[in-house]
């Protein structure tokens, strides 16, 4: 069953409740989404390791329900 | 994973500086986002070995507990994981990845 942006969105911020999340569906299909997600979490922790980040928040979804995921991390300037 | 897959995985991860875990080949990609990671590499004119997943099932799963990312493609330089295809056109456009395979010792001329 793919899944909804709204989907996508809910599963980072239970994750990551500091995050702003931003989710692009690129082809309606479901399947095919980019995601930029700001967080303070990401502080200090190398580009992999915050994608793994996101990754672990779609509780194994990532390459299963959702085929593809271009995804863009950031810290906020503050943090 | 069983040990029989991971250390085949290991001994692809480590036979070459580059080695690009991908669907389809160097020439004949079989995926939008293992094509874009040739299409960098060949760009910076660097040597790589593609193993192809979609001729071991195995190979194809196991490598995501390997490296615990759930996608495929995967580089590994130097035996180490560098990202998938959003790490790799992220670092090539900031000029990370022309840095660190310097640094690696991996030799990278831009095609004009």
């Amino acid at each position: 069953m793919p899944m909804s942006a709204g989907d996508i969105e809910r599963f980072i911020k239970e994750a990551l409740p500091d995050a702003d999340v931003v989710i692009n569906d690129l082809r309606g299909d479901g399947d095919h989404y980019s995601a930029f997600v700001k967080s303070a979490a990401f502080s200090g922790k190398s580009r992999v390791q915050q994608h793994q980040m996101v990754y672990a928040a779609l509780q194994g979804r990532m390459g299963n329900e959702l085929h593809a995921l271009a995804l863009q991390t950031a810290v906020p300037e503050d943090a | 994973m069983d040990d029989q897959t991971r250390s085949k995985i290991s001994s692809e991860v480590n036979s070459g500086d580059v080695v690009l875990f991908m669907k389809g080949t160097p020439v004949f990609p079989q995926c939008g986002f293992s094509a874009a990671v040739v299409q960098v590499l060949n760009h910076l004119n660097v040597p790589f070995k593609g193993v192809n997943v979609l001729d071991d099932m195995a190979i194809r799963e196991g490598i995501k507990e390997y490296s615990s990312w759930p996608t495929i493609p995967q580089l590994y330089v130097k035996g180490e994981f560098v990202g998938g295809c959003d790490i790799i056109r992220e670092m090539f456009e900031t000029g990370e990845l022309t840095e660190m395979l310097s640094t690696h010792g991996i030799d990278v001329q831009i095609q004009a």
